[in-house]
């Protein structure tokens, strides 16, 4: 029973958990470019999960110093993540410009038709 | 100047970033490789006034915008991040010079400008890593430099530069995204950012929360290890230097391995070190047994190639498993060999990369079958790749032999004589790999029409190159600078390991 109390009461960790782990499973069973760099895009997205949900108190406020507020919270993971946002913007651009050049330049995203095209050239 | 003084440690990093903001604004090839030239050797200029002014007053601290460490961003330069600093900066200012006629000749002349852009970013990004003292602006930097770094390999002249640059990506940002996880527990687990204000609080962590540091440290290892191309994790190195231009290749082989190194070294010793006691954990074993995989494995492997950058780049596999063989032992002879091969293997490499971009100017190919005696018509660039090849080996003499002398002595420290003997088996695998290369150029007759008519490249390439091996040389009998600097180095880390 303990077990389930632990996972009701931290069923956002399991939620992370699970991002996580279909992100990484989308990158490495996909061979579609696209669905790869989405599998990618899953699985920043569970770290931005990760740092926020502990910034977060129920009851709590932003930092403000005045005697009516008394519980804060943590405002620094929200910075954070709004940075590693910004740079998992910057990766999937740049993944997805590289993906377009790799069309032209090969006719195709798939990975396997692209390694056998570079086999017989 | 004495007022520019206490800002050095933020202007290493901030004039690379101008400098690459403007390069991509100049839009023209030529004035944007002058502004590179420029803040490379500006950058290099400060990291080795900073190295000065570390080793005659300590440890330098710079507080970012004003705010106070652990609250606001150190920069934080100690011996160790000063040392890599001038490394990866002096490395890069040897090297820019060679870039002006290779790139021309590599790339579209629409894109030089921004190459450049890319490559000052890049520099930003591994200066900044170097220079930071907060775990995620780290992070950030490592992002900053592996994005540039993307770019400049999918620059290359072939099509499979694209796939690389792809390949690089993804496993790129799963390191980047592993080493962010890793973080983020500890800053779960401290509620600090600050590398020196992590390790304090992690002390008093309490033993029922140690799980958490052990998952930790183990993202960050992977994470990390990707970065640095870690056997097994080095998949997508070996494409992305065969197929990038050549400029790319001689700077991200002498730095960007090397800063992941660094910030491995940095968390295990200065922030894991003072909470983890690894006697407990297989940690170091396990380091040591990847490392030696990676020194034959991968020497193996760069026998069989028959593409020059390929071979290489294997090369440069087994040799990061000399380094972090280094790290693995945590001993002060090992960690000061592995220290010291970060820098020795820098110089040795670029030398190598440096030499076949020349080889590539004259005769547009590196693959083995086409560059027949080629030692006859580029007498001075092949005489530069033999004098680093030798080194690669470790022959007495060069700076290769330097570090891994320490290394055998860390492993007799260690008691284990079966290491001793592994280092120098290694070894001659790597004569194999060299020894063949040697036998083409120097006692074949040119085949080809290309090698034939191929003589030495231009000044502006060919004096990087002889400089570079000269410091094989140099470093090979004057070692105040690597073994003595990361003897240094080596006692204050081990120092603080709890």
């Amino acid at each position: 029973m303990d077990f389930l109390k632990d996972i009701s009461s931290h069923y956002n960790y399991a939620v992370t958990i699970f991002l996580m782990v279909a992100g990484l499973y989308i990158v490495m069973a996909r061979g579609n470019m696209v669905k790869k760099l989405v599998g990618l895009a899953i699985f920043q997205t569970s770290v931005y999960l990760l740092f926020i949900e502990p910034g977060k108190i129920v009851g709590g406020t932003a930092p403000i110093i005045d005697p009516a507020y008394s519980v804060y919270s943590n405002p620094l993971p929200h910075v954070l993540i709004l940075t590693a946002i910004v740079v998992g913007v910057a990766t999937q651009a740049l993944g997805l410009a590289i993906v377009v050049r790799i069309n032209e330049a090969y006719g195709s995203i798939e990975e396997d038709e692209i390694l056998q095209k570079d086999g017989e050239a | 100047m004495t007022a520019v003084l206490p800002q050095l440690p933020v202007l290493q990093v901030v004039i690379p970033l101008f400098g690459a903001v403007l390069a991509g604004f100049l839009r023209r090839g030529a004035p944007a490789f002058t502004v590179a030239l420029v803040a490379t050797w500006a950058a290099a200029a400060i990291a080795c006034t900073m190295l000065w002014q570390v080793i005659a007053g300590g440890p330098i601290s710079y507080a970012m915008g004003g705010w106070a460490p652990p609250w606001g961003i150190e920069y934080r330069v100690d011996l160790l991040s000063a040392f890599v600093l001038v490394l990866v900066s002096s490395v890069a200012a040897v090297l820019i010079p060679f870039a002006r006629r290779s790139v021309t000749l590599e790339l579209d002349e629409g894109r030089e400008a921004w190459f450049y852009c890319m490559y000052l970013l890049c520099l930003t990004g591994l200066l900044g890593i170097t220079a930071t003292g907060d775990a995620f602006n780290a992070f950030v930097f490592l992002e900053i430099s592996s994005l540039s770094t993307y770019v400049m390999i999918a620059t290359g002249p072939d099509r499979r530069a694209l796939l690389a640059a792809f390949q690089y990506l993804v496993m790129g940002t799963i390191g980047a995204t592993f080493y962010v996880i890793g973080i983020g527990f500890l800053y779960l687990l401290t509620g600090s950012l600050n590398f020196v204000d992590i390790a304090g609080r992690l002390a008093a962590v309490g033993p029922d929360q140690f799980p958490a540091i052990v998952a930790a440290l183990a993202f960050i290892s992977v994470g990390v290890g990707l970065k640095l191309a870690l056997f097994p994790l080095h998949a997508w190195l070996p494409n992305a230097y065969a197929y990038a231009p050549s400029f790319a290749t001689t700077f991200l082989a002498a730095s960007a391995t090397k800063v992941a190194i660094y910030l491995l070294i940095r968390l295990y010793f200065s922030v894991f070190g003072y909470a983890v006691d690894y006697a407990a954990l297989p940690i170091s074993d396990v380091m040591i047994a990847l490392s030696v995989a990676a020194m034959f494995v991968a020497s193996t492997v760069a026998i069989f190639e028959t593409n020059l950058k390929r071979m290489l780049a294997y090369s440069s596999v087994a040799q990061i498993g000399y380094i972090t063989l280094g790290i693995g032992l945590a001993n002060v002879a090992g960690l000061t060999g592995g220290l010291a091969h970060l820098f020795n293997h820098a110089i040795m490499k670029a030398t190598l990369f440096a030499a076949l971009g020349c080889v590539f100017f004259r005769v547009g190919s590196v693959s083995l079958g086409e560059i027949a005696g080629l030692g006859r018509r580029m007498p001075i660039t092949m005489a530069a790749f033999t004098i680093a090849g030798l080194a690669l080996i470790g022959v007495p003499g060069t700076a290769g032999f330097i570090s891994k002398w320490y290394l055998a002595l860390g492993a007799l420290d260690d008691g284990s004589w079966l290491l001793v003997f592994l280092i120098v088996a290694s070894s001659l695998v790597s004569v194999l790999y060299v020894g063949r290369v040697m036998e083409v150029i120097w006692f074949r007759e040119p085949t080809s029409r290309a090698c034939i008519a191929a003589s030495d490249p231009p000044l502006s390439m060919l004096i990087p190159l002889v400089v570079l091996a000269a410091a094989v040389i140099y470093f090979g009998f004057d070692t105040r600078l690597t073994a003595g600097l990361s003897g240094d180095i080596a006692r204050a880390l081990i120092g603080d390991l709890r």
